[in-house]
């Protein structure tokens, strides 16, 4: 039969399209996935091009370049730990006061708060996220530097018994500053995930540890963090990433200064703002700007490890013992809507 | 029959339990201040310079004198921003369309899958110094320029557009799609008749979070477009945009142009809420039908 149907119309079955018929298919398919397979082409050009600009700097400088304190353009030596420390302290400023609080507003929205008011409260805290950088950067000059100076100066001075707490100048702008207005910024990123991931938690679950007696509170402690403590920790460290490389709201409350503050409220600098800051005068000087990039590569590195581990813990989280490709995906959703 | 009462909770477990459910409202409240604050703050400092000339004069630029408005830095961005979503839409919807229909789980889209996650959390500076380095320093068509912004500010809309655009279309039911090629239909027509029309509003809700994201951006543009004052349309040119008016804005110590910049934070701030207003907006009307 198959034989007599494909000799009617020439060695083709007649339910078959002619050639020409075919071609949009297959132009549609080889041209989305070479549309898909530009992305990976662009990334890689990107990671080769930013290699071959530091390439320079960094062999002058060698490991030196990650951990020499010694940053100082008018004499051409660029060694960038006051950045990568700096980097480092702010973004653990921003984990400490921020996840708290974006867990503790995601379990009060989904576990507290009346079901009617969920959904607003939810867009409420996502709108964190929708203000520019640029804009916390201009109300943390004007509003809160000069407001919480006096704050600052008489907590320094109360606690300066404690290391990196006081004991120095208090300075306008400073690394708790900065660390306070990133921690504002990645709040929406790790509470939309922590949202997401809580959702997950079976009702049964909740029900059980209610059932046996146990208060509000305690269901929340026994049976939701528990379960979504993966999920949180991948959040978190998604909202580090974004701190780590926040530009411009770090860049003009954080001071500038290329050195290693005494304290918590001396000034300082990051490898984001350090670029931005100083790429305009580097322009012209082959090292300076080698150096920059170098910093652009530290970030670069250091945010995609931080992004890659998020990622794997963000996804066991919300696959834990559910074992569809599901809620995986919606957390990896949330997380990519709240980036 | 008698029920026996239930023993009542110890005086610490209530206690705990009061005190922790009051720390987490407290968390939660603590969080939305910082939101109320700012917009508290911007219409105190920013309407007050919201006359009829700030929108339709220029920055002057000068120290003395007339501080100027924000035009040029509107038209700046939404020209920059605009032609970004031109082209970042229909090549990520493009994408995403690869991921759903013909890469699905197969492993090359699982690499492109992880690669856009991996996009997502790339800083914004990065794509700004990437393009600097490949477009601005190798003078590509001129040094400083439009385009070059929104090739910067549309790669970083790039994975935000794939992602939210592949979940809308994994939402399509298979069963439309099977029911299309039952017929007869050929892949790219059920795709352009069936698939696209049926995703469409989810795909905008995405879009339109993606461009209010965009617009926002200050580091990608100060790489790319540099800074400007006068009002120019051409994107061969350095333009002004909002962000980074802001930023010059910041540091001056004059009084005058520290309130313009408040004025356009203002400005720029009404544009995104508006954005993600109508973004949400469609979505739930996307969700009712």
């Amino acid at each position: 039969m198959e034989a007599s149907a494909s000799a009617i119309t020439g060695g083709r079955s007649i339910l078959e399209r002619s050639p020409l018929a075919r071609l949009p298919d297959r132009v549609l398919r080889w041209g989305l996935t070479g549309l898909a397979a530009l992305i990976l082409v662009i990334i890689g050009y990107f990671f080769v091009r930013l290699i071959g600009q530091s390439k320079d700097a960094v062999s002058q400088f060698g490991l030196n370049f990650l951990f020499g304190n010694d940053w100082d353009p008018a004499h051409g030596i660029f060694r960038a730990a006051p950045m990568l420390v700096g980097t480092l302290i702010t973004s653990t400023i921003a984990l400490l006061i921020g996840v708290p609080v974006a867990v503790a507003a995601a379990v009060f929205i989904n576990e507290l708060c009346p079901q009617r008011l969920r959904g607003i409260l939810a867009v409420l805290v996502d709108l964190l996220a929708a203000v520019p950088s640029v804009v916390y950067g201009l109300w943390g000059v004007f509003v809160l530097i000069p407001k919480l100076l006096p704050v600052e100066k008489w907590f320094a001075s109360t606690f300066s018994f404690i290391p990196w707490f006081g004991g120095g100048t208090v300075t306008g702008p400073n690394y708790f500053i900065a660390g306070l207005i990133l921690a504002i910024m990645i709040v929406p990123i790790v509470s939309a995930i922590a949202r997401e991931v809580i959702a997950t938690v079976p009702a049964a679950d909740k029900e059980a540890a209610l059932a046996l007696g146990a208060t509000r509170w305690e269901m929340i402690r026994i049976a939701v963090l528990p379960y979504s403590r993966s999920g949180i920790v991948g959040g978190a460290m998604l909202g580090m990433g974004r701190a780590l490389g926040e530009t411009i709201a770090v860049l003009v409350v954080i001071g500038d200064a290329p050195v290693i503050g005494q304290h918590l409220f001396n000034q300082g600098y990051t490898l984001a703002s350090v670029i931005a800051a100083e790429f305009g005068e580097a322009a012209n000087v082959h090292v300076y700007s080698s150096a920059l990039f170098a910093c652009g590569l530290v970030l670069f590195v250091l945010t995609l490890v931080v992004n890659i581990l998020a990622r794997r813990f963000v996804v066991r989280g919300a696959h834990g013992r559910r074992g569809t490709g599901a809620a995986g995906l919606t957390v990896a959703d949330a997380a990519a809507e709240a980036a | 029959m008698t029920t026996t009462a239930l023993p009542e909770l110890s005086a610490r477990r209530r206690v705990t339990d009061r005190v922790m459910r009051s720390t987490l409202v407290a968390g939660f409240i603590l969080a939305l201040v910082p939101l109320i604050l700012v917009l508290y703050f911007l219409i105190k400092h920013g309407l007050g310079t919201w006359t009829s000339g700030f929108f339709t004069s220029d920055p002057t630029g000068s120290f003395f004198g007339n501080p100027g408005g924000i035009r040029s830095a509107v038209l700046g961005s939404l020209e920059i921003v605009g032609l970004a979503t031109v082209v970042t839409v229909p090549v990520g919807i493009a994408v995403a369309l690869y991921l759903t229909e013909y890469g699905r789980n197969g492993r090359f889209a699982n690499v492109i899958r992880y690669f856009v996650d991996v996009m997502t959390g790339v800083p914004s500076i990065m794509f700004g110094l990437f393009i600097y380095i490949a477009l601005v320093i190798a003078h590509v068509g001129g040094g400083f320029t439009g385009w070059k912004g929104a090739v910067a500010i549309g790669l970083l809309m790039l994975p935000i557009v794939i992602r939210s655009a592949e979940v809308v279309l994994l939402l399509v039911p298979s069963s439309l799609r099977e029911a299309a090629l039952a017929l007869g239909a050929p892949r790219w027509r059920v795709i352009a008749r069936v698939i696209l029309p049926t995703a469409l509003p989810g795909i905008m809700t995405g879009s339109l979070l993606a461009v209010a994201r965009g617009m926002g951006e200050t580091a990608p543009l100060l790489f790319t477009v540099s800074t400007a004052t006068v009002l120019t349309a051409n994107l061969g040119d350095q333009m002004n945009t909002l962000p980074v008016q802001i930023y010059n804005d910041i540091t001056s110590p004059r009084q005058a142009i520290v309130n313009q910049a408040w004025g356009a934070a203002l400005a720029l701030v009404a544009l995104i809420l508006i954005l993600n207003l109508i973004a949400r907006a469609v979505a739930r009307r996307s969700a009712m039908t």
